[in-house]
């Protein structure tokens, strides 16, 4: 507890330890969505014709459709004009870009360094191999070496697209087509940078796989684009965390993440989004768009999305599943924290394509002050997905009474053999279990905590060990305060 | 070590005590007796705190470390920090959080309070397993969620390990022995009495007679619609249940 607590009081002084800027010369491109911008982005990225031309379909696609509205998520109109897409350091520009991660402006090192992400050789964390994107670039992957010895391919995607460009064209967009939704159709327009990775047939991974996504840039935009492909019969852990700047200004984030299993293969997929969530008065923070979704294309293949989204203005997101390998399992495990004025609509779709798939669904909401928090979720069984089987939990907890929570599950079923069980709750945190903590001499804070983090358990344990250290900090540290 | 004085509480502007006045010395053991409804769970909530209850006039005073504390001023875990213990009747189920990070939570903030060393996993697993002798308890009870799952007897069971582990000052124990059979009875009340000391005291708040069959009073109190109607030795306790509640409250 003695370490726990001293976390904690870190966080008194400082709410949001991350919200630092780095003072770092750009390379920016002017304000502006159209399609000279486009074609900027894909220059400076000395991209082939192929991406360009998928880049301005993607656009020309995106300009006839409108943003939804279905989600239950209140914030004003977006002006995508009032955006710059391209923000990097001049000193990692495509020009002279340091070769190794050792080389790097010190300035940024020093900024992942803070962020608890060292960087250089000799201090990295050992176990996990890190791509560190700093608004629109990576800086660089660590641990290669190690990597290569198996084949593992892990790099930045523009990487990617010169060395890898037959993996990247088979399977950029094959799990979220630009025509998928506004956001993804955004995305495909002008995505910077993000991590790519492809782990060979029958490998499992030695280190596990990280990127660390920090928005550092005024007026800017994150639009990274991940695709990690699974070969036959491997196994990847993969996480990835991110956090940014405190301003009074929102700031738009759409992502797209595009996970593909093949026979026998499994992913683990973990996130702790940490982004910064704006003031009690709920001014600034991002607004978190992201189009998250796996495809278990092989037979007996696994795809698992951890999440636990702790900040962020808007979050809307719903990591999904298709399954459409035969005996192939996805799974949803999700603690989603709202505070102040944070508003986040989260979930998950789960698509039963195959036969005998089966899902699972854990979801968890907390909100306190003034939040919302919604869980939506789909559960879709196929006519063809014959013994499908579905298990989902959601639970809600209220802290305090000024807070919303929402569960709107969708089930539909098109196959008689399947199963689908479907179980939720609403619980507010219960002055007996408070006074019970207290009357043991616990004070009434880190007694929240502690009933919070029995309710997240079920989720917090699929989380690799050191971020489900951090994860649980995390609630603590934003449960501060929230006592009423 | 406490003393309260002509104390008037209340829930929801409903008065449940009505004037109680009770002194407690290190080493007593006082058993608080009384019919369903005289206020003796009342009694316990307010001494350890529960925020629901109103106190509306009367004082207590609670002696520790040579020192006088107004304990009504105190929040509810100040009060335990200072030590002061309630066993609850019913106690609380706390789902995904373990016994072990409960009651090692507890021992640590306890001690971080007071000053003293706190204990790692290791030294605090070794510390509550030779706890756990004193009630029988079974090491698996460790890992598993607070109460969730526990029948009637191991909650109560895990109450008296609790105070075990806190060492408390003065302890309130609840209807400890409702819904107990006989060896359980047998097991809690040998607990109870090895942990009594010449420095602590405790309150045993309780309907029946049985329990002080096992752990003897000093002194046997009688309250009956919010007042001590009356005080005596453990003979009390004997007449009481020979005779009823009616033969006193009448």
């Amino acid at each position: 507890m003695s370490k726990v607590s001293s976390s904690t009081e870190e966080i008194v002084n400082s709410e949001y330890k991350y919200g630092f800027y780095t003072e770092i010369e750009a390379d920016e491109v002017p304000f502006g969505l159209n399609e000279d911008i486009i074609r900027l982005i894909s220059a400076k990225k000395k991209e082939p014709e192929w991406l360009l031309e998928y880049r301005l379909k993607a656009f020309a696609y995106w300009q006839k459709m409108t943003e939804p509205d279905w989600a239950e998520l209140d914030y004003p109109p977006i002006d995508l004009q009032k955006i710059k897409y391209y923000s990097a350091p001049k000193s990692v520009s495509e020009a002279d870009k340091p070769k190794s991660l050792d080389e790097l402006d010190p300035e940024l090192l020093a900024t992942f360094e803070k962020l608890g992400i060292p960087l250089m050789e000799q201090k990295r964390i050992s176990g996990v191999a890190v791509d560190a994107v700093f608004d629109s670039v990576s800086l660089g992957t660590t641990n290669k070496e190690t990597l290569d010895e198996v084949g593992v391919v892990f790099c930045s995607i523009s990487e990617a697209v010169k060395d890898h460009p037959e993996l990247v064209k088979k399977y950029l967009g094959s799990v979220v087509p630009y025509q998928d939704n506004y956001f993804a159709a955004l995305n495909a327009a002008v995505f910077t940078d993000g991590s790519f990775c492809y782990i060979p047939k029958g490998v499992t991974c030695p280190l596990d796989l990280s990127t660390y996504f920090r928005i550092n840039a005024q007026d800017s935009g994150q639009f990274e684009r991940t695709l990690l492909v699974a070969d036959e019969g491997s196994f990847v852990n993969y996480l990835e965390g991110c956090t940014a700047p405190q301003r009074d200004e929102n700031q738009l984030h759409a992502a797209v993440v595009e996970l593909i299993a093949l026979d026998d293969a499994e992913i683990n997929y973990s996130t702790v989004q940490n982004w910064y969530a704006g003031d009690e008065n709920g001014d600034g923070g991002i607004y978190n768009f992201v189009t998250k979704r796996g495809k278990c294309q092989g037979k007996n293949s696994k795809i698992s999305w951890t999440q636990v989204e702790s900040g962020s203005a808007i979050t809307w997101k719903y990591p999904s599943c298709i399954l459409q390998g035969e005996n192939s399992q996805g799974a949803f495990y999700s603690v989603a924290l709202t505070k102040d004025k944070m508003q986040a609509d989260t979930g998950t779709k789960m698509i039963h394509i195959g036969k005998n798939t089966k899902s699972t669904i854990i979801s968890k909401g907390i909100s306190a002050g003034e939040s919302k928090n919604a869980y939506r979720g789909l559960v879709k069984v196929m006519p063809s997905a014959h013994g499908a089987r579905n298990y989902s939990q959601c639970d809600s907890m209220l802290v305090g009474d000024k807070c919303a929570a929402n569960t709107y599950p969708y089930i539909e079923v098109k196959n008689k053999t399947a199963t689908v069980e479907h179980e939720a709750s609403t619980s507010r945190i219960s002055e007996d279990q408070l006074f019970y903590l207290q009357s043991r001499g616990v004070d009434p804070e880190t007694s929240i905590s502690m009933i919070v983090n029995g309710f997240c358990k079920e989720v917090f344990k699929k989380l690799p060990l050191e971020f489900s250290v951090e994860a649980v900090k995390l609630i603590e540290m934003k449960l501060e305060n929230s006592v009423g | 070590m406490l003393e309260i004085k002509d104390l008037h509480a209340s829930i929801d502007g409903k008065e449940i005590l009505k004037g109680i006045n009770l002194s407690v010395k290190p080493g007593e053991v006082h058993a608080i007796m009384g019919p369903n409804g005289s206020g003796k769970s009342t009694l316990s909530k307010i001494l350890a705190g529960h925020p629901s209850y109103e106190v509306d006039s009367g004082s207590v005073s609670y002696e520790v470390n040579f020192k006088n504390e107004d304990l009504l001023e105190l929040e509810a875990h100040e009060r335990a920090q200072k030590g002061i213990f309630l066993a609850f009747q019913y106690p609380i189920e706390l789902p995904g959080v373990s016994n072990f990070e409960f009651l090692k939570t507890s021992f640590n903030e306890i001690c971080k309070s007071q000053g003293v060393d706190e204990l790692d996993d290791e030294a605090f697993d070794k510390f509550v397993r030779e706890k756990m002798k004193i009630v029988e308890m079974r090491d698996e009870f460790l890992h598993r969620p607070v109460n969730q799952g526990f029948s009637g007897g191991e909650k109560k069971r895990n109450e008296i390990l609790q105070m075990a582990v806190l060492n408390p000052h003065l302890s309130i124990l609840d209807e400890t022995d409702s819904g107990l059979d006989i060896d359980a009875l047998r097991v809690i009340s040998e607990g109870v009495n090895k942990l009594k000391k010449s420095s602590n005291a405790i309150i045993l708040i309780t309907h029946y007679q049985r329990l002080l069959d096992y752990i003897k009073p000093d002194y046997v109190h009688v309250l009956s619609g919010g007042q001590i109607i009356r005080t005596g030795d453990s003979s009390l306790a004997k007449e009481l249940e020979d005779k009823g509640y009616d033969w006193i409250v009448s």
